[in-house]
Parts: structure tokens; C-alpha cells; sequence
């Protein structure tokens, strides 16, 4: 099995493999067979496309969590420039699992906050899992307040499976942390969009992820409580994690469908992972357009429409 | 069947009969002391042991109904009710579980506010309901709660809110999550004007709720031993297995390591959340 696939792509792992092993015999011998790998080429991508035309709930969200998904940090690169990071929330620690700094988008100088997670081992630890601490949700308020001082917009990116849930973090008020921020980013006096790049992750992805647009990449996700959870509070079984998954409604598609995320920001074929420089761009693009937008509304406009839009999530009958 | 099964595929053996001697309800027992307890005496003591001072929970209603002044008392938005926007179905369905929480609580959802005195200070109060899905926050419990911040807006006097909840209600999925960012929105309105909000943890406040509207009290409160958090103790167990400390999570510990300004006997809330309240709003000492 190939693990750069997941279970559902294996088909296209196949394909891909035999490709491999055509090229390889390709170059050893005289006999033209470029015909015959371009042929299972087009083969691959109509297979990839069927398959990811009808991917489930479940499906997404192991996308939405692929080793090679790419974290802020890769988007930070790909699309901003003369990005300085900074560091600790002053009174406690630095924490790695949140990332954040001032960049330049095209020319204009941003704010970016984001969750980042580690690609090996080590970093993987480093970054605890994308699981903040207090410290790093004070670290972002922060930087949200930087920004509002030297009207700088922020751009958050949201990719955690949660805040982390230790005994330190429990100690240093992990609650509290999430909670000011909301509180914060809902009075914040600057623009703010707010992506899911990969796993929005309940209230640690909702506390840098509150402003006046919210954006998803197709295949990210974003849920009250991670499928497993809820799965095993539900059905008091870990099994019916792809159940709940269908039942939270926790794609773009559908929370799109729900109004309660504004846009979606297409991935190249295959995932994000598959083309990161097309993904970027596509993210790039969005950012920008909604920026241009947000910057041209009088602030005080901006902050009433920010608060509206959150006093109309909710459904409920009044008789 | 064999002779072995016979004997054990029962179920759950009680021991039946003779325990009916005693007319049902009329005597409880406390979980901590293990007192036997006159119900109308605990009922009068606002559901506090009175041999140990365990603090039981209390339903919101009652919980409005001993923390205000008998007059006046309006109740706010009482006609919101739940929709099941999103046909959620675990094991159960999500409208069948809303069916069954109203009945078996006689509320419409899980939070109950009014407009009235404590002590004469006006305010506006919310409790919840913990015994409605776990006291779980969804859209009705934001949406009132917003009505609540409105309300004291609109009267210029403070709001107090008791919680009690499992946190974000998962029935409703991202929506309940929204009303994290709902809820605390509303109280930077409340901020912004002037107006006290003093928030009072009881038993148990803990996810989505503890990580938001709870924790934001200009003043937060806590009833003694309250379990509040924000993950649950099962799931810090699960992922850095080690053994808890001891009072792990209690307001003792949230009071130790700064997340309230204090803890208040549930039999002294109103007295001291008076006195609190009328300073704040430069009124004259309650007596």
C-alpha cells in the first residue's frame, strides 16, 4: 500500500504505480511505450476525478488531516513575503502549535495568525500535534491587538484537531484563553478573514476564527467535536466515526449550503497536497479579493456587519 | 439455556420489596455524607446537604425562583423553541431527543432567564438547565442568551448568568459551535456598555460553554467543588495518561490558580452577588 494514498485512492495509487514501472522500463529499452503512459495518464485523472467527485464526509476529512497536507507555514511561503515572526505571549511561554507574524501580502503588510502542525517526528512534538495551549491563544490575542493598534488585517489560518486537553493547559485557564478571544476578534478594529486550511477543530479552531469572512478550502473540515468524539459519546463506540461525520454536516460543501461559511477555495485535483503552488495561488486569490472588499467599508460599518452575522447563526422557532 | 445462564441472564438484580415501605421522594441521600436527608428540608436548603454543605445540582427554574426577589419577575423570550435543521440522527433522533428533554423537564430548551430584583437591584438572570441534554448549548440557548444581553441593555442594569452545561450541544453540529462566537459577541456589547455581567459557575460547567459565555463574567463566580473545564477529565486521562490530582477541575483549584474571583455558598448567592452588584452600579447597600 502507498501511503502518500489514502485507503480510498488506492485505485490511483495503482495506476500511478504501473506508470512508474513503464518509465522505468522505458528508459532501459528502445520500444516507444510514451504512448501507452500517456494513455494511463488520462486514465489516472478521470479515475482521480471520479473518485473525488463523490468523496463522503469520512473521506474528507482524512484529506483534510493527509501527512502532506500543507500547514500555514507553507502557505505563509508561498504566498506572502518578508514574513518576521513573533514570538510568546508574554507571560508564560511560547507555543509552537501557534504560529503568527507580520507579512506582506503582494505589497500591503498583514497580520497572519495560524495553527501549525509538524511534518516529522520530532517537529510533529514541537508542535504539539497543532494542539495549542493557553499560551498560544494568548499569544495570537496579542498579535490580534498588534494589529488592530497598526491597522494591519489579519488573515488567520485555522488547521487543529482542538485545543489541547492536559493538565496544564487546564491549570493556565485554557477556557478563559479561548473565550477572550472570541470576545476579542468580535470587537477587533480591522478586517479579519479567517481560512480552514485543514481540520477546524471545535473551539480551538473558533478561538482565531471569529471575523467577517470565513473561508474553506474544499477539502478541509470544520465541527463542533472530531468525528471519533462524537462518535464515541453518541454511539458509545469509536466505529461510527464516519457516521457522525455525515451527520455533523462537517464539509465545505454543506456548511456552505448552511450559510454558515461564505466562500470555498477550490484544491487542485486530487487535494491540496497534490499541487501546493495551485492551491496557494487559488488561496492567494481569494484572500485578495476579499480584502479589497473589506478594506473599502468604513470601519465602523465593517464591525456592525461582523457582529450581525454572528447574531444570525441559529436556528430555532419563536411561536 | 443452560442451568448457569438462568441464574445471571436477569439483568440487573435490585433488590425489590421492602424498600417501598418508605413513600417514594419523601427522603434523599446525600452523595458525599451519605445522610439520609428530609426532602423538604434539602428543598429549602436550595439542595445543599445541610450535615456536609455538598452542593447538589439545582434546576434553572428553581435556581431563578430562590436566587430573585418574589416580585416582579418577567421571563424573557420564553416562547424560543429548537429545530432540528439539520435531521441529526445518532441513535436516537435529535427531534425525538428535544421531545423527550421538554417532557421530562417541562422547559422549552436548556436556558431560563428573567428580568427582576435581588434584593431590589434590578438585573436580568439566566440559569441553566442542566438536566435538558446536559445543560448543552445550542442555537435557543444562544439566542436567548443574546435576548438576555439586550434586555439589560435596553433596562441599563447588570446580568448574571448560573451555568451549568456539558458544553456545545453536538446535535446541532457547527451551529452550536457559532454560538460560542454568539454568545461571546453579545457580551462585548455588554462590556462596551457599561453593564456588570457577573458570571456563576455551578456543577458542571465545562466545554464550549466554560469557553465562552462562562469564563467571561467581569467577575466569575463558582459554587463549591463545581467541576469546570474545558476538557472533560476522561478525555486529559485518555491522552496524557497519567493519574489526575487530587480536586482536579474544582473551583477550589480554578480558585487556586486564578480562573474565578471567588466561591459562594449557594445559600449566600443572593446577599453576596447583591452587595457585588450594587457597587458596581453605585447603588445604595441592599439590606
Amino acid at each position: 500500500m502507498n501511503l502518500n494514498f489514502l485507503d480510498f485512492e488506492q485505485p490511483i495509487a495503482e495506476l500511478e504505480a504501473k506508470i512508474e514501472e513503464l518509465r522505468y522500463v522505458g528508459d532501459d529499452t528502445e520500444v516507444n511505450i510514451s504512448e501507452e503512459i500517456s494513455r494511463l495518464q488520462e486514465k489516472s485523472k478521470a479515475l482521480t476525478e471520479s473518485i473525488f467527485a463523490n468523496l463522503n464526509a469520512w473521506q474528507i476529512s482524512q484529506l483534510a488531516r493527509h501527512p502532506q497536507r500543507p500547514y500555514t507555514f507553507d502557505y505563509v511561503n508561498h504566498i506572502f513575503t518578508d514574513f518576521y515572526e513573533l514570538h510568546g505571549d508574554r507571560t508564560f511561554a511560547d507555543d509552537n502549535a501557534i504560529v503568527g507574524g507580520i507579512a506582506r501580502l503582494e505589497s500591503k503588510p498583514v497580520m497572519i495568525i495560524g495553527q501549525q502542525k509538524g511534518r516529522d517526528t520530532t517537529e510533529k512534538i514541537r508542535r504539539n500535534f497543532g494542539m495549542p495551549r493557553p499560551e498560544g491563544y494568548r499569544k495570537a490575542m496579542r498579535l490580534m491587538e498588534l494589529a488592530e493598534r497598526f491597522k494591519l488585517p489579519l488573515l488567520t489560518f485555522i488547521d487543529t484537531p482542538g485545543a489541547y486537553p492536559g493538565i496544564d493547559a487546564e491549570e493556565r485557564g485554557q477556557s478563559e484563553a479561548i473565550a477572550r478571544n472570541l470576545l476579542v476578534m468580535s470587537q477587533l478594529k480591522t478586517p479579519i478573514i479567517c481560512t480552514v486550511i485543514g481540520e477546524g477543530g471545535s473551539g480551538g479552531a473558533l478561538a482565531i476564527g471569529v471575523g467577517d469572512r470565513l473561508m474553506m478550502l474544499q477539502y478541509s473540515t470544520y465541527s463542533v467535536i472530531s468525528p471519533e468524539g462524537c462518535s464515541s459519546i453518541l454511539w458509545k463506540s469509536a466505529d461510527n466515526a464516519a457516521e457522525a461525520a455525515e451527520a455533523m454536516g462537517i464539509t465545505s460543501k454543506r456548511l456552505k449550503e448552511l450559510g454558515l461559511v461564505d466562500q470555498i477555495v477550490p484544491e487542485p485535483l486530487g487535494g491540496a497536497h497534490r499541487d501546493v503552488k495551485s492551491m496557494a495561488l487559488n488561496l492567494k486569490n481569494a484572500l485578495l479579493e476579499n480584502l479589497e472588499y473589506l478594506e473599502g467599508m468604513p470601519l465602523d460599518k465593517l464591525l456592525d456587519q461582523r457582529y450581525q452575522r454572528h447574531m444570525n447563526f441559529g436556528n430555532y422557532n419563536e411561536t | 439455556m443452560s442451568w448457569l445462564k438462568k441464574i445471571f441472564n436477569t439483568g440487573i438484580r435490585t433488590e425489590g420489596g421492602q424498600k417501598k415501605a418508605v413513600p417514594e421522594g419523601l427522603w434523599t441521600k446525600c452523595a458525599v455524607c451519605n445522610a439520609v436527608l428530609y426532602r423538604a428540608e434539602l428543598e429549602r436548603n436550595q439542595e445543599v446537604c445541610p450535615k456536609c454543605d455538598h452542593h447538589m445540582r439545582l434546576g434553572g427554574r428553581r435556581r431563578l425562583q430562590h436566587f430573585l426577589d418574589e416580585e416582579p419577575r418577567v421571563e424573557i423570550a420564553m416562547n424560543i423553541e429548537p429545530v432540528d435543521a439539520l435531521k441529526f440522527k445518532d441513535q436516537k433522533k435529535y427531534k425525538d431527543r428535544i421531545t423527550a428533554a421538554q417532557k421530562s423537564t417541562a422547559e422549552k430548551d436548556a436556558l431560563i432567564a428573567m428580568m427582576g430584583n435581588v434584593k431590589g437591584v434590578p438585573l436580568v438572570a439566566a440559569a441553566f438547565e442542566f438536566r435538558f441534554m446536559g445543560g448543552s448549548m445550542g442555537s435557543v440557548v444562544g439566542e436567548k442568551f443574546v435576548r438576555c444581553v439586550d434586555t439589560a441593555i435596553e433596562h441599563n442594569i447588570p446580568f448574571v448568568c448560573f451555568s451549568a452545561s456539558g458544553g456545545a450541544r453536538m446535535q446541532e453540529a457547527l451551529f452550536s459551535l457559532m454560538q460560542m462566537a454568539k454568545t461571546s459577541a453579545a457580551l462585548a456589547k455588554l462590556r462596551k456598555r457599561g453593564l456588570p455581567f457577573i458570571s456563576v459557575l455551578t456543577d458542571p460547567t465545562m466545554g464550549g460553554v466554560s469557553a465562552s459565555l462562562a469564563m467571561l463574567g467581569d467577575i466569575n463566580v463558582a459554587e463549591p467543588k463545581a467541576l469546570i473545564g474545558f476538557a472533560g477529565p476522561r478525555v486529559i486521562e485518555q491522552t496524557v495518561r497519567q493519574t489526575l490530582p487530587e480536586g482536579f477541575q474544582r473551583s477550589e483549584f480554578l480558585l487556586e490558580h486564578g480562573a474565578v474571583d471567588m466561591i459562594i455558598d449557594r445559600r449566600n448567592m443572593r446577599d453576596d452577588l447583591a452587595g457585588i452588584l450594587s457597587a458596581l452600579t453605585h447603588q445604595a447597600t441592599p439590606v
